[in-house]
């Protein structure tokens, strides 16, 4: 069932996009790929929640212990139901947000495919599965942000956020490898069963490091955070889904997964607090410096990452309570506000919130609706968002100086207040502005989502026991702990209560002085200058001149110094091998008088002779004898295979280098100075020592037989054939062919690929290249 | 390189590689030769014809372009693998038929005949590289 749902969404992107191709109107419909998906985790909702996780496998890489198992518990189902969910009406919304585009179709088949990735990754129970996922996320990501390509800053945008998420994926994948040697398996579940084990492993720090590295750069923590704001170029339906609601929360989610194993290791607490705090507080400052409606959001989304892992820092039991929670608040309320600063893009003609005055009397259902879900932001009750702050304000007090915490906390949510009072007050209530367009209310497919997000904000709130059970089951694989009293509006008269009064006392003056504190803050320019975003940019700049140096000094163009650098690395790597195997016994000369005895003469007076030659056309002929006479050796050695081989590629090679060499300049006449011929016949001449010493270590070595006798025994019963060479070719090692003929038409196409510019500058007489070293 | 015994000699060889090539690929199994030593043979032919024609020529000669040659005998390659799936083995294990008399067929040879598109190919399109442009 659960691949089942997975495949049905990943396979509903090519089928999105033909659908969409045939006619567009169909893309009204979309929106019935993750309602019936919602359908599906909904339906499997009562017998996870009675009897327990459901799983499912099936063997993927049974060679290197991976498997694709699936495992939906309760975590997985919040995750599972909120993309789905919220899938659904951003499915529904697009439709309408997009109509009359025409890379609709295209649209489309990627919002599917990263729902798809998404589900992949919150349900796989398998860390090589997961990663595979995640990093599907981040491609699905790259291609949304990327959705119109024209403009260069989009292109940055996209490039910024694949950059920074696939480096941390990066830096996932060593973890995952780690991890799967302490733990000796790579399923999830069985990770999390060895936990106290693992988290006293001597390789635990380097695990929780590249965890939460890659965790920090796919949540947008600081100083990682720079490529979500500038996402925002993205289509409105996409910031709502991917950049808000869904795949940034993807970081959390494996923090909150691995949580059970490493939640009381030390660095994890100090590491996740720490940053948690510090991306709550820069975002907080950051997001008072936006005047665009979406990246004012966008930086409130950080603060409530930042949360979100402080959260994951704190070792109470009540603080994965907090995290379920917040997550699926946050979800709802930040989906709708996405969708409401797009409705207002969409009739208005701009986002920006300095040009946007009392739209409430033109669009006044918008108006409601963002009310709604900012109400819920600012965490005032009768709306879930209420419950979060006070379970987040209670695990604050509830740690270790929790006085910092709830200062942090308090700092937060006061800019929380003053974000949802700028994205609904300001913008709908008092004097109407003229804007680029005359604003009015949406049609229905794009108000209907928002208004049953905002709605169910208020109704979770005041009836939270309807998904009671499911909070408490993620809770449970989190690692915490909650029982049902918990999760009521009403707690008494609390320290919680009295600072809730103070967030939104302080918030509201916070809104009053949104415009003095936006002015003191913007002229801060060092913020821009010297900010992440700048330091990506630098950083960015300083790879490409790293690759530039580099390049300029290995990269030569010089055939002559490669050769003499790979010979000279070769030679000197093989002679440290050589010296510690130790000597080898001088070779025999019996047989040297024999008719094969003339070969080796024949082979010495050919290379002689390569030394002698005067251009290079008597250069290739004479190296050409040389193969020649290689071919024969092994045609009186019973090697048949080999000689025709050897002589079928010598043939060749002479043939086209002779076809090369006429094109040459100067006819290839030799313009080394006499000190390169001497470093030339320095590195030849050990060289040719070094491969001799060799092969007669070789010889001494007794010669294995086994694989040879497995071949010839198993040739003919096996694989019907008698030629031995042959049959492993295409037989015992055909997969190692296909791999070598890949690798070859593949050398072929790119060289053609260079040639095609080079010959062309050949083929014109006036720019014939240098003579020489190049 | 416009030479006339090469010319003539080229006319001559190119069919006679291409025979003996074809002959070493079916025999490969079971006598020297094989796919791999077969494209080389069928690619110094074409070669031979090519040098003294230039590029155009050999191009015509070759009828379809050297690189989807290549990809054809890839294609082929990991085709005879499928067979093998199918009957429920791992991939690329050869499936076969053995008729009276001892002659035994089987998805090798057309792993083989795989090898020697992809051989003759890559040579023949690395080679046109090198080519005169000739008349066309």
């Amino acid at each position: 069932m659960l691949l089942t749902l997975l495949l049905v969404s990943l396979i509903g992107a090519p089928v999105c996009w033909w659908l969409v191709r045939l006619d567009s109107r169909l893309s009204r419909a979309a929106w019935m790929i993750p309602a019936g998906l919602f359908l599906g985790f909904s339906s499997l909702a009562p017998a996870l929640l009675g009897s327990g996780p459901i799983e499912e496998v099936r063997p993927w890489i049974p060679s290197l212990g991976v498997a694709l198992a699936l495992r939906l518990d309760g975590l997985s189902l919040l995750f599972a139901l909120l993309i789905t969910g919220i899938g659904t009406f951003i499915f529904l919304y697009a439709g309408s947000y997009l109509r009359g585009d025409p890379d609709i179709s295209r649209f489309f088949a990627r919002l599917t495919l990263f729902m798809g990735a998404m589900l992949g990754a919150t349900l796989a129970d398998d860390m090589i599965v997961l990663l595979v996922f995640w990093e599907a996320t981040s491609l699905a990501s790259f291609l949304l942000i990327g959705y119109k390509p024209e403009k260069a800053a989009v292109r940055r945008s996209a490039q910024q956020g694949l950059l920074v998420t696939v480096a941390g994926g990066l830096s996932l994948l060593a973890a995952v490898v780690l991890l799967g040697q302490a733990a000796g398996t790579l399923r999830i579940s069985a990770i999390i069963a060895q936990a106290p084990a693992l988290a006293e492993h001597p390789q635990a720090t380097w695990v929780v490091a590249l965890v939460a590295l890659g965790a920090f750069a796919k949540s947008a923590q600081v100083p990682l955070h720079a490529w979500l704001p500038n996402a925002m170029v993205a289509p409105t339906p996409v910031s709502a889904f991917l950049h808000s609601a869904t795949m940034v929360k993807l970081g959390v989610y494996l923090l909150a997964r691995l949580n059970p194993v490493y939640g009381d290791h030390p660095l994890w607490t100090w590491l996740l607090l720490c940053t948690g705090l510090a991306t709550m507080m820069t975002a907080a400052v950051l997001a008072v410096r936006q005047t665009d409606l979406k990246r004012v959001l966008a930086y409130s989304t950080i603060v409530s990452l930042g949360t979100l892992v402080m959260l994951l820092g704190l070792p109470h039991p009540l603080a994965g309570a907090a995290l379920t929670v917040y997550l699926m608040v946050h979800a709802l309320y930040k989906a709708c506000l996405f969708m409401v600063a797009g409705i207002i893009e969409h009739a208005a003609g701009t986002r920006d919130t300095t040009r946007l005055r009392g739209l409430g009397r033109l669009m006044p259902l918008t108006a409601g609706i963002a009310i709604l879900a900012g109400l819920s932001m600012a965490g005032l009750p009768p709306f879930m968002g209420f419950i979060a702050k006070e379970l987040v304000y209670e695990v604050s007090l509830r740690g270790d100086a929790s006085w910092l915490l709830v200062a942090f906390a308090l700092l937060s949510n006061v800019v929380m207040v003053a974000v949802a009072g700028v994205v609904t007050l300001r913008v709908f209530f008092g004097p109407t502005v003229t804007t680029p367009r005359p604003p009015h209310d949406p049609a229905p497919a794009m108000w209907i989502g928002p208004a049953l997000l905002a709605g169910s904000g208020l109704l979770l709130g005041l009836a939270p026991s309807l998904v009671g059970e499911i909070i408490t089951a993620a809770t449970r694989d989190v690692g915490g702990r909650i029982d049902h009293a918990q999760l009521s509006l009403w707690h008494g008269w609390t320290p919680m209560l009295a600072l809730s009064g103070l967030t939104l006392a302080l918030g509201l003056a916070c809104y009053a002085c949104w415009d003095r504190i936006h002015r003191t803050l913007m002229a801060r320019e060092v913020i821009d200058s010297h900010g992440p975003d700048a330091l990506y940019d630098r950083s960015l700049a300083a790879l490409q001149r790293l690759a530039a140096w580099q390049t300029e000094r290995i990269q030569s163009g010089s055939l002559r110094r490669y050769i003499v650098t790979v010979l000279s690395v070769m030679g000197i790597s093989l002679s440290a091998v050589l010296i510690g195997t130790g000597a080898s016994t001088p070779p025999s000369f019996d047989g040297a008088l024999s008719l094969y005895g003339l070969l080796p003469a024949l082979l010495v007076l050919g290379t002689l002779s390569v030394l002698q030659a005067r251009n290079f056309t008597a250069g290739i002929v004479a190296a050409g004898t040389v193969g020649f006479g290689v071919a024969l050796t092994f045609l009186f050695n019973g090697a048949p295979d080999l000689a025709f081989t050897q002589f079928s590629v010598e043939a060749v090679a002479v043939v086209v280098l002779l076809a090369i060499a006429g094109h040459m300049a100067g006819h290839g006449q030799d313009a080394r100075s006499p000190a390169q011929r001497r470093l030339d016949a320095v590195v030849a001449t050990g060289f040719g020592l070094l491969a001799t010493l060799i092969l007669l270590a070789v010889l001494d070595t007794p010669l294995d037989m086994r694989l040879s006798d497995f071949f010839a025994g198993a040739s003919v019963p096996q694989a019907h054939g008698r030629n031995l060479v042959n049959v492993i070719i295409v037989d015992f090692r055909a997969l190692d062919t296909l791999g070598e003929i890949t690798v070859l038409t593949l050398a072929a196409i790119a060289s053609a690929a260079v040639l095609a510019g080079t010959t062309a500058r050949w083929r014109s007489p006036q720019q014939a290249p240098k003579a020489g070293d190049r | 390189m416009n030479d006339l015994i090469l010319r003539l000699a080229g006319r001559f060889l190119l069919p006679m590689a291409l025979a003996f090539s074809l002959y070493l690929l079916w025999r490969g199994h079971n006598e020297p030769g094989g796919g791999f030593v077969g494209g080389l043979i069928g690619a110094a032919g074409f070669t031979v014809y090519g040098l003294p024609r230039g590029r155009s020529r050999l191009l015509a000669a070759l009828r379809w372009p050297p690189a989807g040659i290549a990809g054809c005998g890839l294609l082929l390659a990991l085709l005879s693998g499928i067979p093998g799936l199918l009957s429920g083995a791992p991939f690329l294990t050869h499936q076969w038929r053995i008729w009276e008399g001892g002659l035994a067929l089987g998805t090798a040879l057309v792993f083989d005949m795989g090898v020697y598109l992809a051989v003759l190919g890559s040579v023949c399109a690395f080679v046109s590289f090198y080519l005169d442009e000739g008349a066309a």
